[in-house]
């Protein structure tokens, strides 16, 4: 099998991490051989993984070495649950440095060492939630992750996001040969969530894959650092994953999307109650003032 | 070759523009202007100070070129990080001829590459804390230094590394100014913004450093001679003669210059500017905060060396009226005998310039002392103000050009024929090979000083050696007749 590449885009906080390190635990259950490349300098992508508290990054360890060209693939990469590969980007603490440039020399770094064998079958990148510059693109360019997964959720902002995301993939779909895969709800138990996100990825072009309900098991398994895989295989949540898993395993649905503006995504918002119609006169009045209509 | 008129200077423009797509088109035209006197403001003419077109082939530089390269680079006691990778500093190493008296690496380090020289992980974590060892490792290196000052490269800009918060915890370690400058080279079209930046350096983290600190025993007649980059000693040759006229040259901007002269600056009587697009910015900063008047001078030539020196004069009492008149008649013979000895063999030569800062300007009346004309002239950098000042410095129907292209710069001079082109490094070899006498007129081309009335002397050697130098005769191919090569005709004429 050729290997496939795939990123994780969504909303900060959206369980981008989690989902993936649960659904990457399912895709090795069923034999295949995967590898983690976090792209977030939390560095937070492959702990479930390593039961480690967080992953020494490329970057770090460049930064320690004097440059990336003194680091050796093994420095950096590390096995962990049922042999899934683990590696990080890293980068600078918040406010300062230019993280995007990390995330590029790690994967250039990643390249050039020949991390991506031949025995390999899924890589992914789990990406810091907002596209914030180049570098955060720079797992879906030219040769890189072909197929894009966003989670989501039935919040406003989740969808805004996941809109956006739409729209940055949609730059590098017409340069080149990245495809959105499909949607993934998280869910946070709103109102008609399923619904809503389905009719969504319909609106731009897609799928929901699935729907992953949400359970305090995942917690748990956090709490420990194991994925809900590793931590308890028999429970429903489990299955949830491994159903997640085969479907991305056979999906084919591959997409350039079709982003919507702004006001068809408020519309859809409206539909489902997210948000109430528009009432113009409310708008800049403060609370005070309405109390004193 | 006769003169063009100014039907014909102005034919020739529109010729030029005829190959530009519409937008270029329209875009260069307003930067090419034939000269008319009568104007009292160059915005009637010419645009200046945008950004240039891609593709053109402009010989421009950039912010960081503009506050490094010019403005800070010479002061020759404090060291100046070039802050980024390391090609920026290494490349304009020691380039521009700015001589200094001290010993390089012990008191003075004007010639010396100090970079942080960036890596990726410089990038990825930021270099505040590089540069942070960067400056203990100097004062441990090269204690006798005077002050840092951090020029920043494009990275810095972008990364958003907080070099003020490391310049202010420098100062109260090492006790020395320590001066961040924002001159990232994305920044502005040209150079020009990069001066207008480190001017602003200077004002903010330099300038207020003896206020209220009245040790400093002034006199009557001190000065500071502001914009003179000592390029091959131009300053020192300058000072030689404000010295000699009574007054007293309190600090040099920045050729030689050192961080204590340019803070007893503020003392000072008079600001005298040279260089007016690179420092203009600070005179008028003291003369609003300090109260100090300023005035423009040029010291090419033996004509604007006495005007100068008597405007100068005129802002002071007699005996320093009488002294400029000394000084004029003191070196009367000297200057009388190299016009003399030059000015028949370069009588009625013509001149197209195209240089930056001042000297599109100053040099003309050095020229015109030696019987010569210039016929064309531009500015790489200048705004609007500096196109006033020229306006009545050169002919009628003569051409200005700024910001000019590779393209139209060849063109002119393949029409105008001049016998002499001054302009800089990438542009000698192009016109050499034409068969044009050029002098490289940044550096005086490995020469100088061109300033003050030693100056003279050398100019005028430098331009007879090269416009009379037997080599252009031999530049004709052997299979056209002398009649018929009209280029090199014209050049060794």
């Amino acid at each position: 099998m050729a290997l496939r590449q795939c990123a994780i885009y969504g909303k900060g906080g959206i369980g981008k991490s989690t989902t993936t390190q649960n659904l990457v635990s399912a895709l090795a259950e069923l034999g295949n051989s995967v590898m983690i490349v976090g792209c977030d300098p939390k560095a937070d992508s492959t702990r479930l993984i390593l039961h480690a508290k967080a992953q020494t990054t490329i970057m770090s360890l460049a930064a320690e070495a004097g440059s990336v060209e003194d680091l050796e693939l093994e420095d950096v990469l590390k096995a962990g649950y049922r042999g899934i590969k683990c590696v990080e980007s890293g980068g600078p603490e918040p406010g300062v440095g230019c993280a995007g440039r990390g995330v590029i020399t790690a994967i250039n770094f990643l390249e050039e060492e020949g991390a991506y064998d031949d025995e390999l079958d899924f890589v992914f990148y789990d990406v810091l939630g907002d596209v914030v510059c180049g570098g955060f693109a720079m797992p879906i360019r030219e040769n890189k992750a072909q197929e894009i997964y966003i989670v989501c959720s039935g919040e406003m902002m989740a969808m805004y996001a996941a809109n956006n995301i739409a729209k940055g993939i949609v730059k590098y779909a017409n340069s080149g040969s990245v495809r959105l895969a499909g949607l993934i709800c998280n869910s946070r138990e709103t109102a008609r969530e399923d619904e809503l996100i389905s009719a969504l990825a319909a609106k731009i072009g897609t799928t929901m894959i699935h729907f992953v309900p949400r359970d305090n098991v995942v917690q748990r398994a956090e709490i420990r650092r194991m994925t809900v895989i590793e931590y308890e295989p028999g429970h429903k949540q489990a299955q949830e994953y491994r159903d997640l898993a085969i479907k991305i395993r056979d999906n084919k649905n591959f997409v350039i999307p079709t982003p919507i503006t702004m006001d068809e995504l408020e519309e859809l918002m409206m539909e489902f109650g997210i948000i109430d119609q528009e009432d113009e006169s409310i708008i800049g009045v403060t609370a005070a003032a309405e109390a004193t209509a | 070759m006769a003169a063009l008129t100014k039907e014909e200077t102005e034919a020739l423009i529109q010729e030029v523009l005829e190959v530009y797509p519409e937008q270029a088109r329209k875009d260069r035209a307003k930067h090419l202007a034939v000269n008319d006197q009568s104007l009292e403001k160059s915005n009637k003419c010419i645009t200046s100070n945008r950004k240039s077109q891609p593709g053109v082939m402009t010989i421009r530089g950039c912010a960081y070129a503009g506050s490094k390269g010019v403005v800070w680079g010479p002061i020759k006691d404090m060291i100046h990080i070039s802050h980024g990778p390391v090609g920026c500093g290494q490349y304009s190493r020691a380039g521009r001829r700015n001589y200094y008296v001290g010993t390089t690496g012990i008191n003075t380090f004007g010639t010396m590459n100090f970079t942080s020289d960036f890596q990726e992980k410089d990038i990825v974590f930021g270099g505040d804390k590089k540069l942070a060892k960067i400056m203990n490792e100097i004062e441990e290196l090269f204690p006798l230094n005077k002050g840092i000052s951090i020029q920043s490269e494009c990275p810095i800009g972008l990364i958003g590394d907080d070099i003020e918060a490391v310049a202010k915890k420098a100062n109260k370690e090492i006790g020395k100014p320590v001066v961040p400058v924002r001159c990232e080279g994305f920044r502005g079209v040209s150079q020009s913004l990069g001066h207008h930046i480190a001017n602003d350096a200077i004002r903010d983290w330099v300038l207020e450093n003896r206020d209220g600190d009245e040790s400093f025993a002034t006199t009557p007649y001190d000065v500071a001679v502001i914009g003179d980059y000592n390029i091959g000693g131009d300053a020192w040759a300058s000072r030689t003669l404000l010295e000699e006229m009574g007054l007293r040259v309190v600090a040099q901007w920045s050729g030689d210059g050192t961080i204590a002269e340019m803070e007893k600056t503020p003392k000072v009587k008079l600001n005298l500017i040279h260089c007016y697009r690179s420092m203009n910015y600070i005179a008028r900063h003291m003369e609003e905060k300090y109260k100090i008047p300023w005035i423009e001078y040029n010291f090419f030539g033996p004509t604007k060396i006495a005007e100068s020196l008597r405007k100068i004069a005129a802002l002071f009492d007699e005996t320093i009226q009488a002294g400029a008149e000394k000084v004029i008649a003191k070196y009367q013979a000297e200057y009388d005998a190299v016009i003399a000895k030059y000015k028949p063999r370069l009588q009625g030569k013509r001149v197209m310039l195209y240089v930056g800062g001042l000297r599109p300007r100053h040099v003309i009346g050095a020229y015109e002392d030696l019987g010569m004309e210039v016929v064309g002239t531009g500015y790489e950098f200048g705004h609007n103000d500096d196109y006033d000042r020229t306006i009545k410095e050169m002919g009628n129907a003569t051409l200005i050009y700024d910001d000019v292209t590779g393209y139209e710069f060849e063109e002119f001079v393949k029409r105008v024929q001049p016998d002499l082109i001054g302009s800089g490094i990438k542009e000698k070899y192009i016109f050499q090979k034409m068969g044009i006498p050029f002098r490289q007129m940044h550096s005086w081309d490995y020469s100088g000083p061109y300033h003050g009335y030693d100056g003279f002397a050398i100019f005028a050697r430098d331009m007879d050696m090269t416009l009379n130098n037997p080599c252009w005769k031999q530049v004709k191919v052997p299979w056209k007749t002398a009649e018929s090569s009209d280029v090199a005709v014209a050049a060794s004429a």
